[in-house]
């Protein structure tokens, strides 16, 4: 008989839960979101006889209490879809902190196999463990496995399969274990008055309900108010034990429940369980020998420094080609529909809408693989951690964590990079407040499409210090990020800064397997989820630049002209004269219909009416039609500077004559093109930065916060750079 | 118990055993997630390059958190 078994999968993190998911499920996986919130919801199938097994992955946590999405997430999976058995997998090293989840799952009910993962890396240190007592003595089935190899996963699978088959129709069995003599008289009041009254008991066992009383879990006693007024009552209960625990033993519910499960776990691993015969062949003390060394005080820095620079080489340097190749790619295609399509609107949103859309969309996609390939890298290895580790003391200063140094470098911190992949790099930070605040101060770093127009400006403003003022725009990068973060955790994200309390897992060496599977479907996320929305904008601000098309007498205007020129050129052609200066006439009055055309459109518009607001920073309609177009890709302020100048279409890597008009034009001044440029620096991140930070926030709200907040910011600065300058 | 101490003064190499936990909410909730309960051993392995977070060693893994955190551990040389 076929049956579907469905299988939840538990575990710490760092104790290979994701290796055995790979292990159990290859390719077959999918990777989506529990709605409303950013924890990854990933599931996969496989085969035993002719059982199929429906595997969910759950996030990696310690324990199942409400402080962190991830851990509500794992025990609402379990109560809510009911699993036919839950997998929790074991660093057998760690045993005794590892069984500590194990016993809150028991405590719930649910049909349990553990999985004494890494039991290779436990025998070597020197530690026996004694598989069949430590199944009888908890009453659950134990597999031994090393899911980085495979071993020890088929057997895992059978004894899954068989433990469902056991229980299937039975009612679960949640565990009871003594809390002592202040708890235990409490807990059983409690419980029954949650079965007198039907508390939560369809999804929750009664005395883990009066559990999380105990433990002034909010999420259960908020479920419990709405539900029943019984839950005043149980409040009362919890309200008396507390204040007896606090006059009698100075301490308080939650700690003792703690207290008693590690007595639990403690006594059940004392009757012969575990012995550690040599401490000394320690693989974790190998761990702390390399730690000694990659966490120095003066190498340590140090190694970092070259390991993050490395990251940004291969990302930037590798990605060239592929990019290339899609540029190409790209280029080509609107080069053909260019020639094979009729003149108009049709064309000119296959062309400038859709192609360089979904181009825009492709073109980050190498930067992104690369990127998560080696985050990947970093994280499975284990150094993420001690990156964390080592600049935790800098960054909590500025109300950040150690791990926001990777979305500033990425971003172009180191200037050159990327917002895009750089603010997907936040994704490593556990930390909600921590991370919205590298979010939304990440896009201020000097990415690869803002060079092109800092290069031109300082060729034109500061010809003699060019690299200084470029390396001063850096630093001024992150100075800004580092000082808005702080005020932002004192402000709008305000907040106690998470605990850090963190593992530092020993350093191993990741398996290509999940390297590879880390960085696709990380990547495929990117293309199916931000590339649809980002086609929709870039269609969108296609529109806001064509639309409304000139008025048709200025159109007939423009045709006239450009026909008395081409009959000229017509007629000095056949004399044979020379129609260089004719073609140059020629291109001129398009340039100027371009221009025109632009200042006409729903964007030219929005330029000309922002003049009154940005006199004070000394820009005109030219300026805020081209910053306007920035928020498509930042190189794009080039191009329209340059129509907007009556010079056609400017190539951002070669601007002379752009160069030359802007010097000649008396509006800027040397302290407008400061402000500028620091305005460039700082307005609001390209759409699809925005659309990135709305994936990584999982909020429109903090994506349209990043926009308004940065330009208000950017705004502000530019105005204090020209009204200093006019003091000066 | 009257050489009970405050974690942060433990210097690198030394070992200790918990006394008492005096966090409470989700600090409380991590540091015992983690196994730093009374009676749990521990060793203190290595301190970041500016002193801080601490890194410590208990049965089985490494872990580390802030000096401000480990204040609410008190402990006692072994």
């Amino acid at each position: 008989m076929s049956k579907e078994i469905k299988v939840a999968l538990a575990g710490n993190p760092n104790s290979g839960k994701t290796t055995a998911f790979n292990a159990i499920t290859g390719a077959r996986q999918h990777v989506g979101n529990y709605p409303g919130i950013t924890v990854d919801k990933k599931e996969g199938f496989t085969t035993v006889g002719d059982n199929k097994i429906h595997l969910i992955d759950l996030p990696g946590t310690y324990s199942l209490t409400a402080y962190t999405m991830e851990e509500i997430v794992a025990r609402n999976v379990v109560a809510d879809q009911r699993p036919d058995v839950v997998i929790d997998v074991l660093n057998a090293g760690a045993l005794e902190r590892n069984l500590y989840l194990a016993i809150q799952l028991m405590e719930m009910g649910a049909p349990l196999v553990l999985a004494l993962n890494m039991m290779d890396e436990a025998n070597k240190q020197g530690m026996k463990i004694d598989i069949d007592k430590l199944s009888e003595l908890l009453d659950v089935p134990v597999v031994e496995t090393v899911a980085r190899t495979g071993e020890g996963i088929p057997s895992l699978l059978e004894a899954t399969v068989k433990c469902a088959a056991a229980n299937q129709g039975k009612k679960w069995e949640p565990l009871a274990i003594s809390y002592g003599p202040d708890l235990d008289p409490a807990l059983d009041k409690m419980v029954a008055l949650i079965e007198k009254n039907n508390l939560l008991t369809d999804r929750y066992p009664s005395r883990w309900t009066a559990l999380k009383y105990l433990e002034s879990d909010d999420e259960i006693m908020q479920l419990g108010r709405e539900i029943h007024p019984v839950s005043a009552e149980l409040e009362e209960i919890v309200k008396s034990v507390a204040k007896h625990l606090e006059s009698t033993l100075a301490t308080y519910p939650e700690a003792v429940i703690a207290d008693y499960r590690y007595g639990y776990i403690t006594s059940i691993v004392r009757q012969g369980v575990v012995t550690r015969l040599d401490s000394a062949a320690d693989r974790v003390a190998l761990s702390d020998k390399i730690d000694s060394v990659v966490t120095h005080r003066f190498l340590g820095p140090l190694i970092m420094l070259g390991i993050m620079y490395l990251i940004y080489q291969v990302t930037f340097t590798f990605s060239e080609t592929p990019v290339g190749w899609f540029e190409n790619f790209f280029g080509w295609l609107g080069e053909t529909a260019e020639a094979n399509m009729q003149d108009g609107l049709l064309k000119s949103l296959v062309v400038s809408g859709v192609i360089d859309g979904v181009g825009g969309v492709m073109g980050f996609v190498p930067l992104i693989m690369f990127m998560f390939l080696q985050i990947a890298l970093l994280e499975d290895s284990g150094y993420m951690a001690r990156v964390a580790y080592m600049l935790d003391r800098v960054f909590r200063f500025f109300g950040l964590h150690g791990c926001s140094v990777m979305p500033f470098i990425v971003s172009g911190g180191i200037a050159g990079g990327c917002a895009v992949p750089g603010v997907m790099a936040a994704r490593t930070l556990r930390s909600p407040k921590e991370k919205l605040a590298t979010l939304i101060t990440a896009p201020f770093m000097a990415c690869g499409a803002k060079l092109p127009v800092f290069l031109l400006f300082v060729g034109v403003f500061f010809e003699e210090n060019q690299a200084m003022v470029m390396f001063l725009l850096t630093m001024a990068a992150w100075a800004c990020a580092l000082i808005v973060s702080k005020i932002l955790r004192h402000t709008v994200i305000k907040g106690e800064a998470t605990p850090f309390v963190m593992e530092l897992p020993p350093y191993r060496f990741p398996t290509l397997r999940g390297l590879l599977i880390h960085t696709w479907e990380r990547t495929w996320q990117y293309i199916k989820k931000a590339g649809t929305v980002i086609l929709a904008i870039s269609i969108l601000i296609w529109a806001a630049m064509t639309f409304p098309n000139l008025p048709a007498d200025q159109v007939a205007a423009f045709d006239a002209q450009k026909t008395v020129v081409q009959e000229q050129i017509d007629t000095a052609n056949a004399s044979g004269a020379s129609v260089e200066a004719l073609e140059e006439k020629l291109a001129s009055i398009e340039n100027e219909q371009a221009e025109v055309t632009l200042k006409n459109s729903y964007a030219g518009s929005i330029g000309v009416a922002l003049e009154p607001v940005m006199s004070p920073v000394g820009f005109d309609w030219r300026t805020n039609i081209a910053l306007v177009g920035g928020f498509a890709a930042k190189e794009v302020i080039v191009s329209t500077l340059g129509t907007a100048y009556s010079l056609g279409e400017v190539d951002p890597e070669d601007a002379a004559p752009l160069a030359e008009r802007i010097a000649q034009d008396p509006n800027w001044t040397p302290s407008v093109a400061v402000a500028f440029l620091l305005f460039v620096l700082l307005y609001a991140p390209c759409f699809v930065t925005v659309v990135a930070i709305k994936q990584e926030a999982n909020s429109w709200k903090w994506a349209l916060f990043s926009v308004v907040f940065n330009t208000g910011l950017a705004y502000t600065v530019a105005v204090a750079v020209v009204q200093i300058g006019k003091l000066l | 118990m009257s050489n009970a101490m405050p974690m942060r003064e433990l210097k690198v190499g030394e070992k200790a055993k918990v006394v008492a936990i005096t966090a409470i909410g989700e600090l409380g909730r991590r540091i015992r997630d983690m196994g730093l309960v009374p009676g749990a051993e521990l060793e203190v392995v290595g301190r970041a390059p500016l002193q801080d977070p601490v890194a410590l060693r208990l049965t089985g893994f490494t872990l580390s958190l802030r000096n401000n955190e480990a204040d609410y551990i008190a402990v006692e040389r072994v």
